[in-house]
């Protein structure tokens, strides 16, 4: 059995444009959702109160609602979670408010309108921590592409490292558009999944990298374009069938993870299918448009740069 | 050339026959148990602790499935939990027949059932975190600076001290803010007592202020001292966690500082949080002052201009009270409280022990105030209460206070409590709090486990037809993978969560990468036409560098997660980063060894099973 069966390369490269060109515009669009909309920060990052609750019969969220407002609470959200048994109510900080007897103030005011609900989980986050969470993730994603970049750098040259930067960093961007497109919730295993497929998909990047080199070295007589394109045409099996069995574990965790790993597994899902995408199609390109060629592997030797590429035949 | 060494061989045959017993303790599952542990320093629990835990079960006529000693206590295993539940509350009779002063935690607990060989190799099964076994988390923060001013009150009782006792006349040692000021009448005076103070208190800075009509001194506290009280109190606070913790019966809290100034405490098992909380979050701190009974102040006090060096506090029961700034005493000083009854009333009352300082400066106190009122206050975040204001008939000696007024029995036994589980040093806030039912958490248990499986099963599945003979070995490879990981987290006992059982998923997932990438490699030689042995040789070579290449780049976004990450995160981060290691070593050593036993040993290999390799057209051969 083998899927690809590719007899020549093919020719991403005279498509570089419009590819660069659907980044460039799924890349706003995600910035823009970024901003407009903005993510939807779980509790950990924001501060405040979450408790969940399982009733034997499906909740009457109504009810619920109607138990909080009677308590004196305010601005709480009420949704069912994974389940219709299962019930999430959120609490956001509040400046006087005793936070470490909400859990139980909530569950008195279920059991007076709502009874049969059992706790199953509570958390609260305090405003200091929240704060602090965010900005370690934010220096963890910084430290995760400075020491990506230095490595690289150190394993090939600049170029690489920046294409390959580059186009990871465009991977994430659009992962946080569809969190913040679709309101998913953010949460710190979130923040986790996408950090881990940032240093997973950046190996994508090497390997086609280290073809590209490879092929200037041992081939001669090849314009830029289609190095790479014989790079990434003998990488491609490989590419789909180890980013195609990663999918398979994350899937398995979207369908049997339950609602906790759900985000976490879908971070992922996007993650693994952008990064296939820009690694080979967006970085590439951009190794491209920054002006590799030949003369930076082998003895300095004068070749056309950039020369145009016609019809990439091997 | 596909040959290893037999020493490689043998390297990995010890790597996976270690890799199998550390993973084995986690089949055998938990049985529950009951720990019998001291409560108290003093108290050690040793082999006749054990011999009275198998009479007295004996004697109840509760059978069970062996007693154990070991440095957390007396454990016993019991069949289910019904006896377990039977069996705690025997012991917890027997082992402290006085609900109020408990010399031992007995407290249910569960055990591994894996066998006593395998303990004893210290081969225990995976430390679950509280998201999968239930439980309470918290984190606390401490008041840094709450630590600093309770110091700077006690150092300004002692300086008066110093000062008496060097007969120099002072007009006020007065805390104002994080620093003390002191006033003289003179120059002279003030010199001297410069000397006795920088004497006698060598963490304080002391430095002249104030013209020569109005000289005074104002100290503060050095930084390296500041330090050091910031680390006592961590401390401090730590200890008396431990000792509330205690008295609430968990068999293994972790109580831990993470941080300058945090404190992370997980009751495994507790289901009672609205206790735990209370016992946690309270910071309550006993204060003996002096009561002001000045004829007026308190109306100028009530009128909103209480007079210098004064509060303004309720007495229980709603009366107001003037009560000096000064602290005469602090729970610090105290040895031992107990609940029980006044004499004469038989009110409730909490009878307070001293230590030896704290019961001369009592005595010195009270001879020296005879007919004047003392407050004993109950600091409980940052906010006091006069549980009593006695007026002192008699100088009191030997240490021995009693308070009583208007307390429930209840009431008493819960300022005993407080009193005797020792004062925090410095008060704390639950910055971070997370409970876990225990349903919620065999799910999560469930829910990771099912995942894995059925990942690891499709991936599985998918290599073998793909590769045929190539894909089986890379799914022992990645069979073994997780074997070492499991045994590596088991060994380390390092703490397994939700997140880390998705690591555990995810780095199966990636670890298959390097393998893909060999088997490809592979056929790709052979698709150039080289012969089996040299295209198994020459793919391995080749695909190393990628591997590592791809590795290094995720473990440096796993070490990222390490360092910044907290909590769940961290869960993610270790068990992903542990899962990179042992991924190099399964899918490059352990799968060319199986590849080299196949293999390496024909010496005529025509054929290997790695699925159809698929030769195009002559035209386009491939090119390397």
């Amino acid at each position: 059995m083998e899927f690809f069966r590719i007899k020549k390369d093919i020719p991403f490269m005279r498509h570089a444009l419009t590819f660069n060109v659907i980044s460039f515009v799924t890349f706003i669009l995600a910035v823009v959702f970024l901003f407009t909309k903005g993510l939807h920060l779980s509790v950990e990052f924001t501060g405040g109160t979450l408790v969940e609750v399982k009733y034997e019969q499906a909740a009457d969220l109504e009810k619920i609602r109607g138990a909080l407002g009677k308590s004196g609470f305010s601005d709480y959200a009420v949704q069912n979670f994974g389940s219709s048994q299962d019930v999430m109510i959120r609490l956001p900080l509040k400046g006087e408010q005793n936070t470490s007897q909400l859990g139980e103030t909530i569950m008195k005011a279920l059991e007076a309108e709502a009874p049969g609900a059992a706790l199953s989980r509570v958390e609260f986050v305090g405003p200091q921590v929240g704060k602090e969470l965010a900005e370690n993730g934010a220096m963890a994603l910084l430290l995760v592409i400075v020491g990506i970049v230095i490595y690289l750098a150190f394993r090939f040259e600049w170029r690489f490292s920046v294409s390959a930067i580059i186009a990871n960093l465009h991977d994430v961007v659009i992962i946080l558009g569809f969190f913040a497109f679709f309101q998913w919730e953010f949460s710190l295993s979130v923040l986790a999944a996408v950090l881990a497929v940032l240093g997973y998909s950046v190996n994508e990047s090497v390997v086609v990298f280290d073809r590209v080199r490879e092929t200037f070295k041992k081939v001669r007589g090849l314009s830029t374009p289609e190095v790479l394109d014989h790079a990434i045409t003998s990488t491609i099996s490989r590419t789909i069938i180890t980013h195609g069995s990663t999918q398979l574990m994350v899937l398995s965790m979207l369908i049997f993870g339950g609602e906790t790993l759900y985000y976490f597994s879908l971070a992922l899902t996007i993650g693994i299918c952008f990064g296939i995408y820009s690694s080979v199609l967006v970085a590439s390109p951009l190794v491209m448009w920054l002006g590799v060629s030949r003369e930076q592997f082998v003895k300095p030797k004068k070749v056309v740069e950039g020369a145009n590429e016609e019809g990439a035949v091997v | 050339m596909n040959r290893y060494p037999l020493w490689k061989y043998v390297t990995v045959a010890i790597a996976l026959v270690l890799g199998f017993i550390y993973t084995l303790p986690n089949f055998f599952g938990e049985s529950p148990a009951v720990q019998v542990s001291s409560a108290k320093a003093t108290l050690k629990v040793d082999q006749k602790t054990e011999a009275r835990v198998a009479e007295t079960l004996k004697a109840a006529g509760v059978a069970h499935d062996g007693i154990l000693l070991d440095f957390n206590g007396v454990k016993t295993r019991f069949k289910d939990t019904d006896t377990q539940l039977k069996a705690k509350d025997i012991l917890e009779k027997t082992f402290n027949p006085d609900a109020s002063d408990p010399q031992y935690v007995v407290a249910l607990n569960l055990l591994s059932a894996s066998p006593g060989w395998l303990t004893s190799l210290h081969a225990l099964p995976m430390y679950l975190g509280l998201d999968l076994r239930g439980g309470v988390h918290f984190l606390l923060q401490v008041d840094m600076k709450g630590a600093l001013t309770k110091r700077l009150d006690s150092t300004s009782a002692d300086i008066r001290t110093v000062l008496r006792d060097k007969s120099l006349r002072h007009g006020g040692v007065n805390r104002e803010g994080d620093r003390i000021v002191i006033r003289f009448r003179d120059v002279e005076t003030r010199d001297k007592a410069r000397y006795a103070i920088a004497d006698s208190q060598p963490d304080l800075q002391v430095v002249d202020a104030g013209d020569a009509s109005e000289p005074r001194l104002v100290a503060t506290l050095k930084p390296q001292a500041q330090q050091k009280i910031g680390e006592f109190a961590l401390k401090q606070n730590i200890t008396t966690l431990h000792n509330r913790i205690n008295e609430l019966g968990v068999a293994e809290p972790v109580i831990q500082q993470q941080g300058q100034d945090r404190i992370v405490v997980q009751l495994p098992g507790v289901q009672d949080t609205a206790k735990a909380k209370d016992i946690l979050g309270r910071t309550a701190t006993l204060e003996i002052r002096m009561v002001d009974d000045t004829p007026g102040a308190l109306d100028a006090a009530l009128a909103g201009n209480p007079p210098f060096g004064t509060e303004l506090y309720n007495e229980r029961g709603g009366q107001p009270l003037l009560v000096k700034k000064q602290v005469v005493l602090t729970g610090d000083r105290l040895n031992d409280a107990q609940p029980g009854f006044d004499n004469q009333t038989q009110e409730p009352a909490v009878h307070l022990n001293l230590d030896s300082a704290g019961a001369r400066i009592f005595k010195d106190v009270t001879r020296e105030n005879v007919g004047k009122r003392m407050a004993i206050l109950l600091i409980e975040k940052g906010k006091g209460e006069v549980i009593t204001a006695p007026v002192i008939r008699t100088e009191i000696g030997g240490g021995r206070v009693q308070i009583s007024g208007r307390m429930t029995t209840a009431e008493a036994n819960d300022t005993a409590l407080l009193l005797r589980a020792g004062s925090l040093a410095a008060p704390m806030d639950i910055v971070e709090e997370r409970t876990i039912g225990p349903s919620l958490g065999a799910e999560n248990i469930k829910k990771g486990f099912h995942s894995t499986m059925w990942g690891f099963a499709a991936i599985a599945v998918f290599m073998i037809l793909y590769y045929q003979m190539f894909g089986v070995v890379s799914v022992l490879a990645l069979a073994s993978n997780l074997l070492f990981l499991v045994a590596l987290l088991s060994l380390l006992q390092a703490t397994l969560t939700l997140p880390g059982i998705a690591a555990i998923a995810l780095t199966l997932g990636m670890a298959i990468d390097a393998n893909v990438l060999i088997n490809e490699r592979v056929r790709e030689e052979l698709r150039a036409g080289m012969p089996p042995q040299a295209a198994i040789s020459e793919g391995y070579e080749r695909a190393f560098g990628t591997i590592l290449d791809s590795n290094i780049t995720t473990l440096i976004a796993g070490l990222a997660l390490l360092i910044f990450g907290s909590g769940p995160v961290r869960g993610f981060a270790v068990v992903h980063c542990l899962g990179i290691l042992t991924s190099i070593f399964s899918s490059v050593v352990v799968s060319r060894a199986l590849i080299n036993l196949i293999y390496g040993r024909q010496k005529k290999l025509a054929k290997v099973a790695i699925g159809q390799v698929w030769k195009p057209g002559v035209a386009a051969g491939a090119k390397n």
